[in-house]
C-alpha cells in the first residue's frame, strides 16, 4: 500500500472540548494545525455533558478558588497532584469568562450573571456546606460548550480532518514523537501526518464496560496508541461509576438533578444517603454515593422485582423547574425510562462513566514518562489533554463539573506550551523509516484474516469480564480471575475477522481497530486494580476496605509491554499555597 | 421483525438496492438503533454513523419508513413493518445509510455561525438578562443532524443556493443573541432571492426535527427583521 505524507506544525487528535480549545489557541497563534476526529467535531462526546462546569465565580453563594481546590483534593482522595489542582482551580473563572465571551449560551441569574447550581462534593469553607459552583446552560452544558468552541474554530479557520481515525503514534529511536498515521474513513486511505508537536485529546474509554454512560466512539484510542508506542498509562484502576445511569439503558441522568433538589430512595422509600453522608447527603462525592447504592442493593433494599436498582425522586421539584432547568433530563427520562419525572421517580443504577487515569502529563499538558533519568521525563513532541490524559487533577475520584473545566484549562495551557516549545524547535526531525509499519501490519491482518471470531463477540467478552470483575466493589478472587480472563480476551482480539473488506466507509474495520485500543485500556485497568491493595476513591476493594497512605499514596504506571506495573509519587506540594494535609474523607 | 434497508457500495454495486433482513428480537422498549446494530452483528458490511445513542450528537439521522429521524431515539415498537430504512434524501450517498454532508455543513458555515462582538471583553462575563437569554431557547439546542434540511423540498432543488432550515435556524440564533453585533451583516448575507427567500413555509422541517425545534418560526422572524429594516 502506498501512503501519502503531509507535514504540519501540530497534529491534534480529537475534536472534543479539550482538542478544540487547544486548536483554537493554536490556530489563532498562526500555527499550521491539523485536527483529526473520528466524527464531525460537534458529535464528540463532550456534547453529552449535562450538568455544568465548575468555577468559583461566586455568582450565587460566596466562593473562592481555595475552597474549590480543597474540594478537588479531598474528592481525589488525596491522589490528585496538588500543583495541577491549584493551577486548574485558579484558572477556572478566567476560562469560564472566556467561554462566555466566545458566545456560550449560559443560563442567567436575575442580575444578568452566569447561573450556577450546586453539584456533588463542591462545598463552601473547606467542606462545610454545599456551594453553587457549577456554571450551567440548562442541562445541556456540554452541547453548548462544544458547539461554541466549534463555532470559534470556524471563525479561526482551523483545519479539520473530519472522519479521519488516527491509528498509531510515530516515535523515533530517541523516543521523540513525530506525528501519527491516520486513515480517512470515507476512502480507507492511510496517511502519515508529520508534525513537530502531537496533541492527543481523544477522550474516554467507557466502552470497556457493558453498562456505560459513554458514546460508542469512546474507545480509548489515544491510550491504545500511546500504550503500543511504549508510553505507560497512569492510575487506570480509578474508574468512576456515576450513581445515576438510567436502569437498563445506561444513559446518564446528571448529578445536577440532585443539585436542583432531587434525591435517591430505596425500596422502603427511605432517603438512604442520610445514613452514609449525613452532611452532604445526596451531594456527596460520586464514589461515595455509588457505593452506598451498591450496598443498598446488595443488602436487599433495592427496588423493582429484581431489587437491582434504586429510585431518583424529583417530582417534588415541580413540572416548571424540571422543564426549565432540566429539559434534557425530562426528555431522556421519557424516552429511555418511560417515566415523566414530574410524576414518578426514575430507576437508576451506578454506571461506568469516567476514566480518572490516562496518559501521564504534567500541568502543561506535556506527556511525562520514566525514560532515562527519572519517572517524569518529558516525552519530546508529545502532549495530551482532556479525559485521555492523567494530569492528575482528579486523582482517585473526579468531582462532577471538573472535567469540562479540565478540558478548557489544560487545552489552553497545552496550546501555550506547544507554541512556546515550537518557537524553540523550528525544524522537524526526520521520520524513521518504519514510521507506518505497525498500523499497516494491523490493517493488513484485517484484510487477509479469513477465519476467526467477530469483533462484536470478542468485544462482548471483554465488556462482560470488566463488568463482572472490576465494578463498583472489587473482590480479590474476582480480580485475579479477571486478570487471567482479560488476558485471554486480548489473545482472541488478535484473531478477529471482519467480512467486510471494502475500503469505502468501512465501519467494521473501524470497530476492529477500536477493539485493539479498548483491550489495551481494559488490560491496564484490570492489572492496576488487582495490584492496588487498598480502597481509595473510585477503587473499592472488599478485602482492603481502608485507604492506606503508607503503602499506596502513589500513582500507578502500567506498561503494556510485559504487562508490568511501576509507581511514582503523588505531587503533594501546590504551586503557591500550603499542601492540604491527608485526612479521612467524610461528607 | 422485518427490515428493508437501502444498500449501496460504490466499490462493488452498480446501483443501489433494498436488502431484506429478518431479526428475531423482542421490540420491548428497544430503540431502532439497537436493532440495526444487531443486524450489523450478522452482516458487518452494513454501514451507518452512530455515536451517543441518546439523541444529542446528531450522527444517526436517516429516513425511517419515509420520515427523517434519529435511529437512537426512535422506539422500535412504534414502527410499522417491514421497517424501511434509507439514507437522508437529497444528499449524495457515500455508502448504505451514510450520506455526504458537505453541502449541509457548507450552508451552515455560510451564515457565519459564531458570535461577533468587537468590544474588548470585560474582566468577567458579559451580562445578559434572563429574558434575553430565553430568546436563544429553541435555537441553540440544534444538533446539526440534518433531518430538517434534507426533508426540505426547497433544499433538494437548490442545495447550493438555499441555506436550508438548519442553517437559517442558526442564523437566527446569532441574530437573537443580545451579545452579537453583526446584525446588519447577517441580514445582508441573507438578502438574496435564494438564501432565505426560497423557504415557502412547507413546514416539513418542523415536522421531522427530533429536538422539536422550529426552523420555520426562526425563518419567519428573520424575514420580519428584513422587513423592519426596510421601513
Ligand atoms: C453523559 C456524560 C455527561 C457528562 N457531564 C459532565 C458535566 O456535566 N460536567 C463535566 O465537567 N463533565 C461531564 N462529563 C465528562 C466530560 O463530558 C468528558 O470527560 C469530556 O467531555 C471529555 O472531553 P474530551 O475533549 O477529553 O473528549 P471527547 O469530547 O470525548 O472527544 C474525543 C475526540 O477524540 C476523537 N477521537 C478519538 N479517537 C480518535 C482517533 N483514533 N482518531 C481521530 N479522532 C479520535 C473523537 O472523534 C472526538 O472528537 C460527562 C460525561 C458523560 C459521558
Ligand atoms: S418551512 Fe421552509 S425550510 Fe422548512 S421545509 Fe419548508 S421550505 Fe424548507
Ligand atoms: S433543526 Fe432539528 S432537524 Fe434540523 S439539524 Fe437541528 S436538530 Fe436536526
Ligand atoms: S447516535 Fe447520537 S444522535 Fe443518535
Amino acid at each position: 500500500m502506498t501512503i501519502s505524507k503531509r507535514t504540519f506544525d501540530v497534529v491534534v487528535v480529537g475534536a472534543g472540548g479539550s482538542g478544540m480549545r487547544a486548536a483554537l489557541a493554536m490556530s489563532e497563534a498562526g500555527l499550521k494545525v491539523a485536527v483529526l476526529s473520528k466524527v464531525f467535531p460537534t458529535r464528540s462526546h463532550t456534547v453529552a455533558a449535562q450538568g455544568g462546569i465548575a468555577a468559583s465565580l461566586g455568582n450565587v453563594t460566596e466562593d473562592n478558588w481555595h475552597w474549590h481546590m480543597y474540594d478537588t483534593v479531598k474528592g481525589s482522595d488525596y491522589l490528585g497532584d496538588q500543583d495541577a489542582i491549584e493551577f486548574m482551580c485558579r484558572a477556572a473563572p478566567e476560562v469560564v469568562y472566556e467561554l462566555e465571551h466566545f458566545g456560550m449560551p449560559f443560563d442567567r441569574l436575575d442580575n444578568g450573571k452566569i447561573y450556577q447550581r450546586p453539584f456533588g462534593g463542591h462545598m463552601q469553607d473547606y467542606g462545610k456546606n454545599p456551594v453553587q459552583r457549577a456554571c450551567a446552560a440548562a442541562d445541556r452544558t456540554g452541547h453548548a460548550l462544544l458547539h461554541t468552541l466549534y463555532q470559534q474554530n470556524v471563525k479561526a479557520n482551523t483545519n479539520f480532518f473530519v472522519e479521519w481515525m488516527a491509528l498509531d503514534l510515530i516515535r523515533d529511536e530517541d523516543g521523540d514523537v513525530l506525528g501519527v498515521t491516520a486513515m480517512e474513513i470515507e476512502t480507507g486511505e492511510v496517511m502519515i501526518l508529520h508534525a513537530r508537536a502531537t496533541l492527543f485529546a481523544t477522550g474516554g474509554a467507557g466502552r470497556i464496560f457493558s453498562a456505560s454512560t459513554n458514546a460508542y466512539i469512546n474507545t480509548g484510542d489515544g491510550l491504545g496508541m500511546a500504550a503500543r508506542a511504549g508510553i505507560p498509562l497512569e492510575d487506570m484502576e480509578f474508574f468512576q461509576f456515576h450513581p445515576t445511569g438510567v436502569y437498563g439503558a445506561g444513559v446518564l441522568i446528571t448529578e445536577g438533578v440532585r443539585g436542583e433538589g432531587g434525591y435517591l430512595v430505596n425500596r422502603d422509600g427511605e432517603r438512604f444517603m442520610q445514613r452514609y453522608a449525613p452532611n452532604a447527603k445526596d451531594l456527596a462525592s460520586r464514589d461515595v454515593v455509588s457505593r452506598a447504592m451498591a450496598t443498598e442493593i446488595k443488602e436487599g433494599r433495592g427496588c423493582g422485582p429484581r431489587g437491582d436498582h434504586v429510585l431518583l425522586k424529583l417530582d417534588h421539584l415541580g413540572d416548571d423547574v424540571i422543564r426549565h432547568r432540566l429539559p434534557g433530563i425530562r426528555e431522556i427520562s421519557l424516552k429511555f425510562a418511560h417515566v415523566d419525572p414530574a410524576q414518578a421517580p426514575i430507576p437508576v443504577v451506578p454506571t461506568a462513566h469516567y476514566m480518572m487515569g490516562g496518559i501521564p502529563t504534567n500541568y502543561h499538558g506535556q506527556v511525562v514518562a520514566p525514560y532515562k533519568t527519572g519517572p517524569e521525563e518529558v516525552v519530546q513532541g508529545f502532549y495530551a489533554v482532556g479525559e485521555c490524559a492523567c494530569v492528575s487533577v482528579h486523582g482517585a475520584n473526579r468531582l462532577g463539573c471538573n472535567s469540562l473545566l479540565d478540558l478548557l484549562v489544560f487545552g489552553r495551557e497545552a496550546a501555550r506550551q506547544i507554541i512556546e516549545d515550537l518557537a524553540r524547535n523550528p525544524h522537524p526531525k526526520p521520520l524513521p523509516p518504519d514510521a507506518a509499519e505497525r498500523p499497516l501490519a494491523r490493517l493488513a491482518r484485517l484484510d487477509t484474516q479469513k477465519e476467526g471470531e467477530s469483533v462484536a463477540e470478542v468485544g462482548d467478552a471483554m465488556r462482560h469480564v470488566m463488568q463482572a470483575h472490576c465494578g463498583v466493589f472489587r473482590f480479590p478472587d474476582l480480580l485475579a480471575e479477571g486478570v487471567k480472563q482479560i488476558g485471554e480476551v486480548a489473545v482472541r482480539a488478535r484473531n478477529t475477522v471482519i467480512k467486510d473488506k471494502s475500503r469505502i466507509f468501512n465501519t467494521a474495520r473501524v470497530e476492529a481497530l477500536e477493539l485493539d485500543n479498548l483491550i489495551e485500556v481494559a488490560q491496564a485497568t484490570m492489572h492496576s486494580a488487582a495490584a492496588r491493595e487498598e480502597s481509595r476513591g473510585g477503587h473499592a476493594r472488599d478485602d482492603f476496605p481502608l485507604r492506606d497512605d503508607v503503602k499506596w499514596l502513589k500513582h500507578s504506571l502500567y506498561f503494556s509491554a510485559g504487562e508490568r506495573l511501576d509507581y511514582k509519587p503523588v505531587r503533594l506540594k501546590p504551586l503557591t499555597v500550603e499542601s492540604f494535609p491527608l485526612k479521612a474523607r467524610v461528607y | 421483525m422485518k427490515f428493508r434497508i437501502y444498500r449501496y457500495n460504490p466499490e462493488t454495486d452498480d446501483a443501489p438496492y433494498m436488502q431484506d433482513y429478518d431479526l428475531s428480537i423482542d421490540a420491548g422498549d428497544k430503540m431502532l438503533l439497537d436493532a440495526i446494530l444487531l443486524i450489523k452483528e450478522q452482516d458487518d458490511s452494513l454501514s451507518l454513523r452512530k455515536s451517543c445513542r441518546e439523541g444529542v450528537c446528531g450522527s444517526d439521522a436517516m429516513n425511517i419508513n419515509g420520515r427523517n429521524g434519529l435511529a437512537c431515539i426512535t422506539q422500535l415498537s412504534e414502527l410499522k413493518q417491514p421497517i424501511e430504512l434509507r439514507p437522508l434524501p437529497g444528499l449524495p450517498v457515500i455508502r448504505d445509510l451514510v450520506v455526504d454532508m458537505t453541502q449541509f455543513f457548507k450552508q451552515y458555515h455560510s451564515i457565519k455561525p459564531y458570535l461577533v462582538n468587537n468590544d474588548p471583553p470585560p474582566e468577567t462575563e458579559r451580562l445578559q438578562s434572563v429574558t434575553a437569554r430565553a430568546e436563544l431557547d429553541g435555537l441553540y439546542e440544534c444538533i446539526l443532524c440534518g433531518c430538517c434540511t434534507t426533508a426540505c423540498p426547497s433544499f433538494w432543488w437548490n442545495p447550493d443556493k438555499f441555506v436550508g432550515p438548519a442553517g437559517l435556524l442558526q442564523a437566527y440564533r446569532f441574530l437573537a443573541d443580545t451579545r452579537d453585533q453583526a446584525t446588519a451583516e447577517r441580514l445582508d448575507n441573507l438578502e438574496d432571492p435564494y438564501r432565505l427567500f426560497r423557504c415557502h413555509s412547507i413546514m416539513n422541517c418542523v415536522d421531522v426535527c427530533p429536538k422539536e425545534l422550529n426552523p420555520t418560526r426562526a425563518i419567519a422572524k428573520i424575514k420580519d427583521m428584513m422587513v423592519k429594516r426596510i421601513v
